[in-house]
């Protein structure tokens, strides 16, 4: 059990019903979106950046880490307490502060959830760009976090190109603005260093997010492909051909059996993979721009390709597609999602890795990922309970990060590098490049104290940490 | 504590086989359940969240947590609204493992409660008779004054629970033959079931369905010895008297050799299509479970896949529509409703913010949890009064009674129907 004396203060600062510390609470906690588990010792639920303020310096005194949580919808193990500690819930911090139309901002608390902003904005035609699959669940505190992307980050970039100002809790409580609401403050950009330091360097509070006018004209078509070559090179293509679409994203045909098993929006259960592509703009632009993509898509051998007639069928494509993840579940017990990036052009040819790591590790993957940003997403179908088989899948997992770097590309595209990923990060960066990351860290946090254990190889074993289990035995710590 | 390295050794329970259902192992834990619960969406606590709630019943399965009272309070906190069943990618049947939860843990509440609800389940649904005498006395209670002197001097909650009650019609539903005919042409035979409180506190509901169902050429049939659907037992935690109780009414329809089993009580109607789970274990009747649950059609599923031919006369009313859970959720039926209200010439509908979402009655939910009710209702009656609907359509009894009582209690003073209601009005005498 933690101290009694940091549950009487914790519950002093947030109120006794938002400190868990029973077990048929906490256990709740102990895992994410991922495959990583460990029990949380407590969990504190506080209301707002007061509490928060307290919270942190209550956990200062007491040398307590700190994991900051949004909705868990994370994929890369960054909300797990790997070293015990305080989990940090901004669930309650879910106010959307101001709408400035004119300004065409708005403030909102960390635990607002991604859609319900567009959903606030939508009639003044607006919308908030960034849009992770899990754009219905998660929440903006961990889209900045993690510097999510999403199937629009093609046109529209990624969460830091939205974020113009964050308030944070820094380590000693103050709690202090970091860029506004203006673009371009004067001085370091020390808003950009926080996005996508996965909590490692203080708690954001509030967020200061940019809207996106709503474009006149959105159309959206699918391509049908009876070979994956098809349909990558379709995708070279395209972006060759000087059209930027909005998205880009390819499904294959395990993962077309997840989506139709799950919960079924109709797509060719018989295709080897489906292209969708999503063209923006005024509606000159976007009909003389879906012709030409239709064309290139026939030119690669598409068997068929359908444009969405209407904004219902278009959302059925995208209700598919952003159900993706979720729906691995109709299909195996577990999955382990890897977020690989390579330059576009060597799109095919990680394609056909992947399938030869399939084949090689006896696994079953299912592939859906933003083929625009050549950001893969490698789903390794499995069963937990069958012994030795989260071995390979880890190995496996390992097989296709090496593949994309031997590219030319990078481990993570969007869903940061969390538990999982940063035994891997040392084939990316050399020491002094980590060197120097762990430096700005230390000026934030140089206890250590914020969601530790993660982003950076642990230090015993730098660059060789294995990927631990989902279920830790008693006494094993990561 | 030791600061950064906590070291809880896990305490082992016994396992618990009969929680480790393949449901369990379709969650891949993805989250988007979440902001379509009720109960999360209040108390932003993930333990109040389905994916909670399934990571629990796994927990428990396993050894891992105890079936304590806190395990309990999580589980029986859910409205089983199955929302989240809409929301997830992976068709996870949550309702089944709340439920089979439920079933290891029994009904809900101090010792005491829970004896009543056992006396309830077991000794007073299954018996039409006895309920109706039951609600006779309570009728009189009403009707003579005395819950007028007697309600002030009740104890807090039940006091509450008094002033839910709603007025007990003088009348109550009888069935007066075993088959009544369809006018004009017919076009299918279909029975009807006839439910345990529908009967006594919606029985012109009852009467207005059997009027629509025939006008459009059905032949009814009302099998005599027919019983409550069971479903307050299932989601009570209570599984042997909810069996026996399917297992009569698959026998009394079956024999009656239907086109169709029609439900006007969406709760009942989630309930019968599922007895060939529920009877999955039972090998005389795990056949003839499926085929009954595949006979069972909601009155408004049924009416609009058959088509309308009873002429429709003109209804002036703004209504708003109120999806009941079991219906939106539990049986994936939006469309028809609407559909069949959106015929009825003067009838506007006005959509409802938030319509798929609980309104907080969940069987006896409002009553073992009113205060979360109560939170859920009063955020409904705000987004009824959005709407400036005069009346509210919401085809299933929990749901009427729930929001009869918002209405009442936070306003607007609106009207409450049952579908049938409208249309019964709508096609009055058109065709007779």
């Amino acid at each position: 059990m933690p101290a009694a004396e940091l549950i009487r203060e914790l519950r002093g600062i947030v109120g006794s019903p938002y400190v868990l510390i029973e077990k048929a609470d906490v256990v709740v906690y102990e895992q994410d979106g991922s495959i990583f588990q460990v029990m949380p010792e407590i969990v504190v639920v506080p209301g707002d950046v007061e509490e928060i303020a307290a919270v942190v310096k209550c956990a200062r005194r007491f040398n307590t880490p700190i994991v900051p949580r949004g909705s868990g919808t994370g994929l890369a193990g960054g909300a797990v307490p790997a070293e015990g500690g305080i989990i940090l819930s901004l669930a309650r911090l879910n106010r959307i502060l101001r709408v400035d139309l004119q300004n065409r901002i708005a403030v909102v608390e960390p635990g607002v959830i991604n859609a319900d902003i567009t959903k606030l904005v939508a009639k003044d035609g607006l919308f908030y760009a960034p849009d992770p699959s899990s754009q219905a669940a998660c929440s903006i505190g961990g889209n900045v976090a993690n510097n999510s992307g999403g199937p629009h980050t093609l046109a529209y970039g990624v969460t830091t190109n939205h974020v113009l100002g964050i308030e944070v809790v820094l380590d000693d409580g103050r709690v202090v603005w970091l860029g506004g609401e203006v673009p371009d403050t004067p001085g370091y950009d020390l808003c950009g260093v926080f996005v996508g330091s996965e909590g490692t360097m203080g708690i954001v509070t509030k967020v200061v997010v940019k809207l996106t006018p709503s474009r006149e004209s959105v159309r959206t078509l699918l391509g049908v492909f009876d070979q994956m070559d098809d349909a990558t090179e379709t995708v070279v293509a395209i972006t060759g051909a000087g059209i930027i679409p909005a998205a880009l994203e390819i499904m294959d045909r395990t993962t077309i059996e997840a989506i139709e098993r799950g919960a079924p929006v109709g797509l060719p259960q018989n295709a080897e993979a489906v292209l969708i592509v999503e063209i923006e703009g005024l509606k000159e632009h976007t009909e003389r721009a879906l012709e030409i993509a239709r064309s290139i898509c026939q030119r690669n051998h598409a068997r068929e390709v359908k444009l969405a007639a209407n904004e219902a069928e278009r959302q059925l494509i995208w209700k598919g597609r952003k159900g993706a993840f979720g729906a691995m579940g109709a299909l195996a017990p577990n999955y382990y999602v890897q977020d690989g990036v390579v330059p576009r052009s060597r799109l095919p040819e990680m394609m056909r890795r992947i399938a030869l790591i399939s084949k090689q590790y006896n696994l079953r993957i299912a592939n859906v990922f933003h083929a625009g940003d050549g950001n893969l997403h490698p789903n390794i179908l499995f069963d937990m309970r069958s012994p030795g088989e989260l071995e390979r899948v880890i190995e496996a997992g390992a097989a296709t990060l090496r593949a994309c770097v031997e590219l030319g590309g990078s481990i993570t595209g969007e869903h940061g590098v969390g538990l999982e990923k940063k035994a891997y990060i040392g084939l990316l960066f050399n020491e002094a490049d980590l060197a120097a990351m762990a430096r700005v860290r230390r000026v934030f946090d140089p206890d250590g104290r914020f969601n530790p254990a993660k982003l950076f190889p642990t230090p015993a074993s730098c660059g060789e940490v294995r990927l631990e289990p989902a279920k830790i035995p008693a006494g094993l710590w990561i | 504590m030791e600061p950064h390295h906590n070291n809880p050794q896990e305490t082992v329970h016994a396992k618990v086989p009969s929680l480790d259902i393949p449901e369990l192992h379709q969650c891949v834990h993805c989250g988007l359940c979440l902001n379509q619960c009720p109960t999360y969406r209040v108390l932003r606590l993930e333990p109040a969240s389905p994916r909670g709630r399934i990571h629990l019943v796994n927990a428990a399965a396993e050894g891992r947590i105890e079936l304590g009272d806190r395990f309990k309070e999580h589980i029986y906190l859910c409205l089983l609204c199955r929302a989240c069943e809409t929301a997830c990618p992976s068709g996870v049947s949550y309702g089944r493992i709340a439920e089979t939860a439920r079933e290891q843990l029994g009904p809900p509440g101090s010792p005491f409660a829970r004896a009543l609800l056992n006396l309830v389940f077991t000794r007073l649904l299954p018996y039409p008779r006895r309920l109706r005498s039951v609600f006779a006395l309570l009728r009189l209670y009403q009707r003579t004054g005395m819950q007028r002197l007697v309600q002030p001097l009740l104890p807090g909650k039940l006091r509450d629970m008094d002033t839910m009650l709603p007025s007990i019609p003088a009348k109550f539903f009888r069935q007066k033959a075993m088959v009544l005919p369809a006018i004009g042409e017919r076009r299918a035979r279909v029975g009807l079931l006839n439910g345990c409180v529908m009967p006594l506190l919606f029985g012109d509901v009852n009467e207005a369905t059997i009027r629509v169902l025939r006008r459009n050429g059905c032949e009814i049939v009302l099998p005599k010895n027919q019983t409550c659907c069971g479903a307050l037992n299932i989601h009570n935690g209570e599984g042997v008297a909810a069996k026996k109780m399917a297992r009569r009414n698959i026998d009394v329809f079956l024999e009656s050799k239907l086109d169709a089993i029609v439900v006007n009580a969406a709760g009942c109607g989630a309930a019968m299509k599922e007895y060939g789970y529920l009877l999955r274990d039972d090998p005389a009747y795990r056949e003839k479970a499926e085929s009954f649950s595949a006979r069972v059609k909601d009155a408004g599923e049924f009416l609009a896949a058959l088509g309308v031919s009873a002429g429709l006369r003109p209804v002036e009313m703004t209504v708003t529509y109120q999806d009941p859970c079991h219906l939106a959720h539990g049986q994936r039926i939006r469309a028809q409703p609407r559909q069949l209200l959106r015929m009825i010439p003067g009838l506007k509908l006005t959509e409802l913010e938030g319509a798929d979402r609980c309104c907080g009655s969940a069987g006896i939910y409002n009553l073992t949890h009113s205060e979360m009710s109560q939170h859920l209702l009063k955020e409904k009656m705000q987004s009824v009064a959005a709407t400036g609907a005069e009346a509210i359509v919401a085809p299933n009894p929990g749901c009427m009674l729930q929001l009869a009582y918002g209405a009442r209690r936070y306003g607007p003073p609106v009207k409450i129907y049952h579908l049938m209601d409208l249309l019964d009005r709508a096609s009055d005498a058109a065709g007779e």
